[in-house]
């Protein structure tokens, strides 16, 4: 079997879909971790560090083009999934099934994926670009300028006019990404083949506690901010 | 239980054959006993409607005692019935009240085409095991029953893999009517036993590759087919055909055309 026989035939994408899709739950680990810095409430000394060195340095850089590469793959991945598999049917039923057997995240990880991906735009529009491409003011830290990242959280999270709108397209993509990881996690391992119960239990409660932990401390951040709990 | 009798509205998916579009008649049946199975009461339907002089409506059975796979409604929303882990013959009316309406389709996937009214074409399935659900033997003398050694545990999974009877009801209960319950409790109940070894690469890349020629989806773990499952066939049988594909797939040398 060739590797494009692999990768086109119904298994294989899945399993590309897991693969990516675990890659991309680890990088959301890391920029949790590194947005966490916020919560210093040092004026946003600690965390433009963090994002100066996630700029800077060839590590995370490298790491950045496998993230891109990754994100490509799952997005289209999944669109062209969600359409073929959309197309098998034909005619539809007249009663549904619903519920009844399923969760409704587990059935809607292409809606929920398509709200993620509109949300991904806005925020890479939002802090991305403008860090990467230019656009942010500087600030001076122990004699060093830096790109002031937290200034623009601030802005857009606290002081923009239209931030109760952008707290909420914030939310509400990360409530999507929650869902999406509470059945994604679990899936992937079963796509990795995972067969016995007690690992399943166990990936399953993962799963739900990665996807509290992470989803919990993104929305706490635009909450933070335009709460007024930071410097 | 006590026995009651009921008075019922049907809509039953009705169409003429394949090419012609189809849509719901609404039948009135009464006195049905509820010791009745849901196929008898299709019985009395059909009777009463030749005595009408109309045509009968046309559904798959067999054996009737859920073990064939040959019956194969979706009613109210669901395949085989309300019932957990029960074949449409073995559904009884008791399941449903007097008064109530009862919606009955076909199973609704492009590789199960309608044939006629409820009658689909579930052939996509024994094209799926001719790819590879078996394993070669070579005939000869009887080999003694305890050549080879197999833990009760392995057996009984085995086994449990081995109850899937092909009805399909996962195919129509997947969002993406996906036939993996069915293809990997078929590769899974082979997988397990010994004898099932020196074909089981090949089996897992034969058979795939068969399902997806025959246009079902691709399986995304949603559960609705371990859900609806007659035989209660486990999903855990996906992950380890998963698995086995992977493992086959990345083991295989490349293709030479």
């Amino acid at each position: 079997m060739n590797w494009s026989h692999f990768f086109t035939s119904s298994v294989g994408k899945k399993l590309t879909m897991a693969l990516s899709g675990l890659f991309l739950v680890a990088f959301l680990l890391v920029h949790a971790g590194l947005n966490a810095c916020i919560w210093a409430n040092d004026e946003g000394v600690m965390f433009n560090k963090a994002a100066h060195f996630m700029g800077a340095n060839a590590v995370p850089r490298i790491l950045e083009i496998g993230l891109f590469v990754f994100f490509l793959i799952h997005i289209i991945q999944g669109l062209v999934l969600e359409v073929q598999n959309r197309s098998k049917r034909g005619m539809g039923y007249a009663v549904k099934i619903g519920n009844r057997g399923s969760k409704w995240y587990s059935r809607a990880m292409g809606i929920l994926g398509s709200i993620i991906l509109i949300f991904l735009v806005v925020h890479l529009i939002d802090f991305f670009i403008p860090s990467r491409f230019g656009g942010l003011t500087e600030v001076m830290i122990d004699g060093k300028p830096y790109h002031n990242l937290y200034a623009e959280m601030k802005y857009k999270f606290a002081e923009y006019e239209y931030r109760y709108i952008i707290v909420t397209i914030y939310i509400l993509g990360v409530i999507a990404l929650f869902w999406h990881l509470v059945h994604g996690i679990q899936s992937a391992f079963r796509t990795f083949g995972v067969t016995n119960h007690k690992y399943i239990a166990m990936l399953t409660g993962i799963g739900w506690a990665f996807a509290i932990i992470v989803c919990g401390a993104f929305i706490m951040m635009p909450i933070s901010f335009i709460a007024g709990w930071l410097s | 239980m006590e026995h009651y009798e009921m008075n019922l509205t049907l809509k039953v998916w009705k169409q003429k054959d394949a090419k012609s579009r189809g849509s719901f008649e609404t039948y009135q049946v009464k006195n049905i006993s509820s010791e009745m199975s849901f196929l008898e009461m299709f019985d009395v339907l059909n009777e009463q409607l030749i005595q009408e002089g109309k045509e009968p409506i046309a559904f798959d059975h067999d054996c009737r005692e859920g073990i064939c796979g040959m019956c194969s409604m979706y009613i109210n929303g669901r395949p085989h019935g309300p019932w957990h882990g029960t074949t449409t013959c073995q559904l009884h009316m008791r399941a449903f009240k007097d008064g109530d309406t009862i919606v009955v389709e076909p199973w609704r996937a492009k590789a199960f085409p309608v044939v006629k009214d409820l009658v689909v074409d579930r052939i996509a399935f024994d094209r799926i095991i001719q790819a590879g659900g078996y394993i070669s033997v070579n005939t000869g003398v009887t080999i003694d029953a305890n050549t080879h050694m197999i833990g009760k545990e392995i057996a009984d999974k085995s086994f449990a893999a081995a109850a899937c009877i092909g009805c399909g009801a996962c195919v129509a209960a997947c969002k993406n009517s996906s036939a993996l319950l069915f293809l990997s409790a078929k590769v899974s109940h082979l997988a397990l036993l010994p004898q099932g070894q020196p074909e089981r690469n090949k089996r897992a890349l034969a058979m795939v590759a068969q399902m997806d020629k025959e246009g079902f989806g691709s399986c995304t773990n949603t559960g609705a087919c371990e859900a609806v499952c007659p035989k209660e066939i486990e999903i855990t049988n996906i992950a380890r055909l998963n698995r086995d594909y992977a493992g086959a797939a990345l083991a295989s040398d490349a293709h030479k055309e």
